[in-house]
């Protein structure tokens, strides 16, 4: 019998659930399919309403695992197979090489000899890394990793170039056997794929771009260094659009309402806006939602008259061949009619799908029909939170994943009740 | 405890190759007598702490002190228990040779990239040999003109004062005793409605002990108000009986819980694990000792009476949501308009009635759109002629809540509109007339409605009773101003009213709010971190939100209730230093009763004898050393961190007599600037090689003796590096920032007594993700300090 809490993702909603748990005396152990923890957040430049930068709060987050013998962590891990029950689960766990050991002290040697590319999913492809790389400039562990189907046979560079054979290419998967006393799946979110919505021509217009692309086009590190620029021709952008529900409360994409998107544009609004005092911002909204207190963040970009906010759905963009612009026609709801109108950079508030039923968990996981996991149907002894549940915004999931913590203690004081029964 | 310092330094990741290793080892031995001094590549590996932990044991090394990379890596390697050794981190790496990139040294770089593997492995082993050699010449004050030539002067010097400070601070530090006493692990959950009854039920479910207690006479709060509630399962579509019953039954049940109902809270002593409340019930009192709290205490609606302009009190058949509510449940579903108890089958229901109005409610109050899709459907259940009608201004039904909104939309009874109110009339008969303009329609709209309901907003119930906006409160409780004269200076702060806790804490008898008359946390990462440890607001006292929420969030709160007893009990803080076992200890001889610890403590700590003198409450504490910073007396300090030690760490840097060579002390907050410098090292930029970072557990430590002493030692500047403060902050001490910047005011006067230019100490609030900014405000800082000239102390 173990009394230990497993937890399915180490983004913002995983971390915390570990964390919690872990303060509050329950050894923890998170399983990441990523090299680094922090998930969707990592990838964020600012939250909303303060416009302060998740790396603050997982750097924090960090620090407690860093320090608390009680939470354990492994990344490029995937649930293979998960059997038993309450108070007596065991979790077989597939760690994917990396190809660098703890030896690695991030100095970069690697990189620099490296001659092959990969995609970089961090920045959402929009720049390369080496095929070593690191994962970001806050990766916890703050080590290298080796996407090895980047890399060209035979080559060595990066073991070669290594000065503390941090480097082993010859490295295996490991299988772990670990013994639980409850699970949390914490699988999160993924960005909807914005091609499938018909009309917006994501992919086909280069300056039509999604809103978690935005979060890395206005971060330091991301592909433009933080300057916001647009992606066809790299003129800085001055003119901008943000269409809202980008697939969400539609029947033919996102049935539901993503909770985030709202002010996730409003908050973008702001990047370009504090950048360049002469830019512009329109936001196109069937309704605006921002609730509770965030009211207060609408009304900062209401009172921003470079800011327009215009109820309507955007029906269509197509691109000025010219120039390469985005020309949005949009259903005006309030006006009536259409309005055309021609910008630099389009934003689609594209939604949130959950990620729970592509993460492949061999476990009867109770969905509902838009694939989000509903709570109230799981077994004993298995929890879910966050986004994992339904589409919310950061400070709810850290809640949500908060209460999840507390049903892992739960467990195990039903099971030690059980235990001490039956001594 | 004796010390016996052992310092050991990398010579791998370049600093072998970028530093005088040999000039920085003569510093360990020679100026400061370390007792062990080794320097090793790849000081990191097995065998690097391998030979560290020998040296613990062997040569009775307590002391560590590790040149090498930042203190945020290789943690788990450089693991000495705490409570036996004290281990400083100097940041020779990122914080050093990684910001120093001078031309010449970008030169080797790319020719080192062109080596042949074999070639660079060569260079690498002979790399640290090429340096001892030039160390051996260098003398005792560690002269950088004997260094080798690929060592830049300046990143020497960086280097050489930062190993200075790093064994003096480790030297200055013992460490920490934790402070252990027997604590009572039963949670107090205050309010028992849906938010209370969750957190009491979750609580005793993970085996802890409750007691729960309501002002009312029975449980369930506005739940048992309800003739329906809001869907809160999924698919999110239906609306339900309220269920509450089983809930109530479930914790009177329970032998883990035990329920006074009828309480009030006469006082609140003591703190996290050591509480004393007394209560109130039906009129005897009893003193219950406790661990900590759950704020449960949830909401009450916006005065209608203030909504005259809409009809309210003017027009009998205007309501509130609050009272459709009461009429839904007294008629089992019908709904009976109040000017002749006729059921009303075109009901009106007009959205933010008060709320996301500045002149009333400015925030969203978030579940009166959901009400008011639930209360249509009393309308219209069962009665295919009945209409409802919904003027909103956007409708907010954010994630699967959408479901319930599409089903009112399918409902032919059920009519949504989005518009803007310009008249409510009455006529003859007591129907009401409103007039709508801005419409979907396009057009203007005329509605004539059997009755109206306000959806009207939340308020919090850690407000006063009394208080019936949220516009004028006076900042983080109600109260009247006072002034108070202390030994020196004026007090000026708010005297609190008693609400519910009645806290005999010196700060006040509530948790204090932030905006709205909210407890709530502004981080959006810790929405628990609130500003009283060890009690926890839940639910819509903490900010609006509906019943399934609250019910989610009372049991988070009873998890951090939780918490923060374990940690408690191994004499531990909780967040943001979780785990730290250090806390403030006062020398009371040289007390003044200022209190200015007392009163800038940002968690109400400290209480204060009668006299002024400060009272210590070690469970309280987050470990900020906000109140060693405030202390002008120096009488506070921590184990492993006070004013001298900082104060020796400033002393122990090297003023040079050149001016080209100025010293600047920069003090950092070590959770966001840190990592912010750390990474502008791992990008490679350059800052400027003329600061000595100083790491801060929070800026609200800065005490302003420092800068006198440092500047009248030829420092020329100070640059304070921390985290934003006011309505946005981002400090993780809430006000640590903020109570170092508002002691920089009073610095002015002590630089004018020097004949010092103010700007020579200066604040900067840095987030994270600002690294890119840092050798800009850094090169601008260091400009403007050239500008006053050399400092006239230096060389004194």
């Amino acid at each position: 019998m173990s009394d230990k809490v497993l937890v399915i993702g180490g983004g913002i909603s995983g971390i915390s659930a570990a964390v919690e748990a872990a303060e509050a005396g329950q050894e923890s152990v998170i399983i990441e399919k990523n090299p680094y923890l922090g998930g969707r957040v990592a990838q964020l430049y600012k939250y909303f309403p303060k416009l302060c930068p998740p790396y603050c709060g997982l750097e924090i987050n960090f620090k407690r695992i860093k320090q608390n013998p009680k939470v354990s962590f492994y990344t490029l891990s995937e649930v293979q197979n998960i059997s038993g029950n309450e108070g007596n689960f065991t979790v077989t766990v597939k760690v994917n090489p990396r190809y660098v050991t703890e030896k690695c002290t991030n100095c970069g040697a690697c990189a620099e000899a490296c001659p092959a590319e990969r995609s970089n999913d961090y920045n959402y492809g929009m720049d390369s890394t080496k095929a070593v790389y690191l994962p970001h400039d806050l990766a916890f562990p703050m080590r290298y990793v080796l996407d090895k189907s980047a890399c060209g046979s035979d080559c060595q560079a990066c073991a070669d170039a290594c000065p503390y054979g941090a480097i082993d290419l010859s490295m295996e998967p490991k299988t772990l056997e670990i013994p639980a006393s409850s699970i949390v799946l914490a699988t999160g979110w993924n960005p909807y794929d914005a091609s499938k919505i018909e009309n917006l021509n994501f992919g086909a217009i280069p300056n039509v771009v999604t809103n978690v692309m935005m979060e890395r086009l206005a971060a330091p590190n991301g592909p433009s260094k933080g300057r916001i620029i647009r992606p066809s021709d790299g003129k800085e952008v001055k003119k901008i659009a943000f269409a809202q529900c980008a697939g969400s409360r539609d029947e033919n994409n996102l049935a539901y309402c993503s909770a985030i998107c709202c002010m996730a544009s409003l908050k973008q609004a702001t990047y370009l806006r504090d950048r360049d005092p002469e830019s512009t911002a329109e936001i196109f909204y069937i309704d605006l939602r921002a609730p509770g207190k965030y009211e207060d963040f609408l009304r900062r970009l209401q009172d921003d008259e470079n800011v327009t906010l215009t109820k309507g759905k955007v029906a269509k963009i197509e691109m000025d061949q010219s120039t390469g612009d985005p020309v949005v026609t949009v259903e005006d709801i309030l006006g009536g009619g259409k309005i055309k109108k021609q910008f630099d950079l389009v934003v689609l508030a594209s939604g949130m799908e959950p990620a729970g039923p592509g993460a492949n968990i061999p476990l009867d996981i109770p969905f509902e029909e838009h694939g989000f996991i509903d709570p109230d149907r799981l077994a004993d002894g298995i929890y879910a939170c966050g986004v994992a549940c339904r589409p919310d915004d950061v400070t709810t999931s850290v809640q949500d994943a908060t209460g999840a913590a507390l049903a892992t203690l739960q467990t195990s004081a039903k099971t030690a009740a059980t235990a001490g029964g039956n001594l | 405890m004796e010390k016996k310092i052992g310092v050991y330094i990398c010579s791998d990741c370049g600093l072998g190759e970028a530093l005088d290793i040999e000039a920085l080892k003569n510093i360990a031995t020679n100026e400061y007598k370390a007792d062990v001094v080794k320097s090793t590549p790849f000081l990191c590996n097995q065998e690097g702490a391998q030979m560290i932990k020998d040296d613990i044991n062997n040569e009775g090394v307590n002391t560590i002190v590790i040149g090498a990379c930042s203190m945020r890596h290789n943690t788990d390697i450089f693991d000495f228990d705490p409570l036996k050794y004290v281990t400083e981190r100097v940041n020779l790496r990122d914080h050093i040779i990684w910001t120093q990139n001078p031309p010449a040294q970008k030169e080797v770089e790319p020719a080192a990239g062109e080596e042949t593997p074999a070639e660079a492995e060569a260079a690498a082993e002979t790399a640290p040999e090429n340096a001892e050699g030039a160390g051996t010449d260098a003398s005792e004050e560690a002269e950088t003109e004997a260094a080798a030539p690929a060592i830049n002067e300046n990143t020497q010097e960086m280097a050489e004062d930062h190993l200075r400070m790093g064994i003096v601070r480790a030297r200055a530090s013992e460490p920490p005793e934790p402070h252990i006493e027997d604590i009572n692990k039963t949670i107090l959950v205050v309010g028992g409605g849906p938010t209370g009854l969750s957190s009491a039920l979750e609580s005793a479910n993970a085996g802890y002990d409750v007691i729960l207690i309501e002002k009312e006479a029975e449980l369930g709060g506005w739940a048992k108000k309800m003739y329906k509630i809001m869907p809160d399962k999924m698919p999110f579509a239906e609306t339900r009986k309220p269920d509450i019953e089983n809930k109530i039954n479930a914790v009177e049940a329970s032998d883990k819980i035990r329920v006074i109902t009828g309480a009030a809270i006469e006082k609140t002593a003591g703190e996290p694990g050591k509480y004393e409340v007394t209560v109130n019930s039906n009129g005897s009192s009893e003193t219950i000792n406790i661990g900590s709290i759950v704020l449960a205490i949830g909401w009450k609606p916006y005065n209608a009476n203030r909504l005259e302009n809409l009809g309210y009190g003017k027009f009998k058949n205007v309501v509130t949501n609050v009272e459709v509510e009461q009429i839904a449940l007294d008629g089992d579903g019908v709904i009976a308009r109040p000017s002749d108890g006729q059921k009303a089958t075109r009901v009106a229901f007009l959205q933010c009635a008060g709320q996301r109005d500045p002149e009333h409610l400015p925030y969203c109050s978030s579940v009166c759109c959901l009400t008011s899709l639930k209360q249509a459907l009393y309308v219209t259940e069962g009665n295919p002629d009945a209409a409802a009608f919904i003027i909103y201004k956007d409708m907010r039904t954010p994630g699967l809540y959408e479901e319930f909104y599409k089903s009112a939309q399918n409902n032919p009874g059920v009519m949504l509109t989005k518009g803007e109110v310009t008249s409510i009339t009455e006529d003859e008969s007591g129907n009401i007339i409103l007039e709508i303009d801005n419409t979907i329609l396009g057009e203007k709209v005329m509605i004539v409605a059997d009755m109206l309901v306000l959806a009207t907003g939340m308020m919090t119930n850690s407000l006063p009773a009394h208080i019936e906006g949220v516009n004028d409160l006076t900042p983080e409780y109600v109260g009247q101003w006072r002034e108070t004269k202390t030994v020196d200076g004026v007090i000026k702060e708010v005297v609190a009213d008693p609400v519910v806790l009645n806290l005999e804490y010196r700060q006040g008898p509530e948790m204090p709010y932030l905006k709205y008359g909210y407890p709530d946390s502004h981080f959006v990462c810790f929405p628990y971190e609130t500003r009283r440890t060890g009690i926890y607001a839940a639910g819509a006292v903490r900010h609006p939100m509906t019943a399934m929420q609250s019910v989610n969030d009372g049991k988070g709160a009873a998890l951090k209730a939780i918490q923060v007893l374990e940690l408690a009990s191994q004499g531990m803080g909780v967040h943001p230093r979780a785990g730290d076992q250090s806390f403030p200890e006062i020398n009371y001889t040289n007390c003044t009763q200022c209190r200015r610890c007392t009163v800038e403590c940002p968690f109400g700590v400290l209480d204060e004898e009668e006299n002024g003198t400060p009272k210590t409450n070690t469970y309280r504490c987050r470990r900020c050393g906000t109140c060693m910073g405030a202390c002008p007396q120096r009488i506070i300090s921590f184990k492993n961190y006070s004013v001298e030690m900082i104060a020796s760490q400033m002393k122990a840097v090297k003023v040079p007599e050149e001016d080209s060579k100025p010293r600047i002390i920069a003090l950092i907050c070590e959770n966001d600037a840190y990592p912010a410098i750390d990474i502008a090292g791992l990008n490679r930029l350059n800052i400027s090689p003329f600061y000595r970072f100083i790491t801060m557990r929070c800026l609200g430590g800065t005490n302003l003796v420092w800068i006198a002493d440092a500047l009248s030692a030829g420092i020329e500047g100070f640059l304070l590096i921390g985290c934003r403060y006011d309505d946005d902050y981002q400090c993780h001490f809430v006000k640590g920032s903020k109570a170092a910047n508002e002691r920089l005011g009073k610095v002015q006067e002590t630089l004018g007594r020097l004949m010092l230019e103010s700007e020579r100490v200066s604040q900067i609030q840095l987030a994270l993700n600002e690294w890119d900014q840092l050798p800009r405000i850094m090169e601008d800082f260091a400009e403007k300090l050239k500008e006053f000239g050399p400092n006239p102390f230096k060389g004194f």
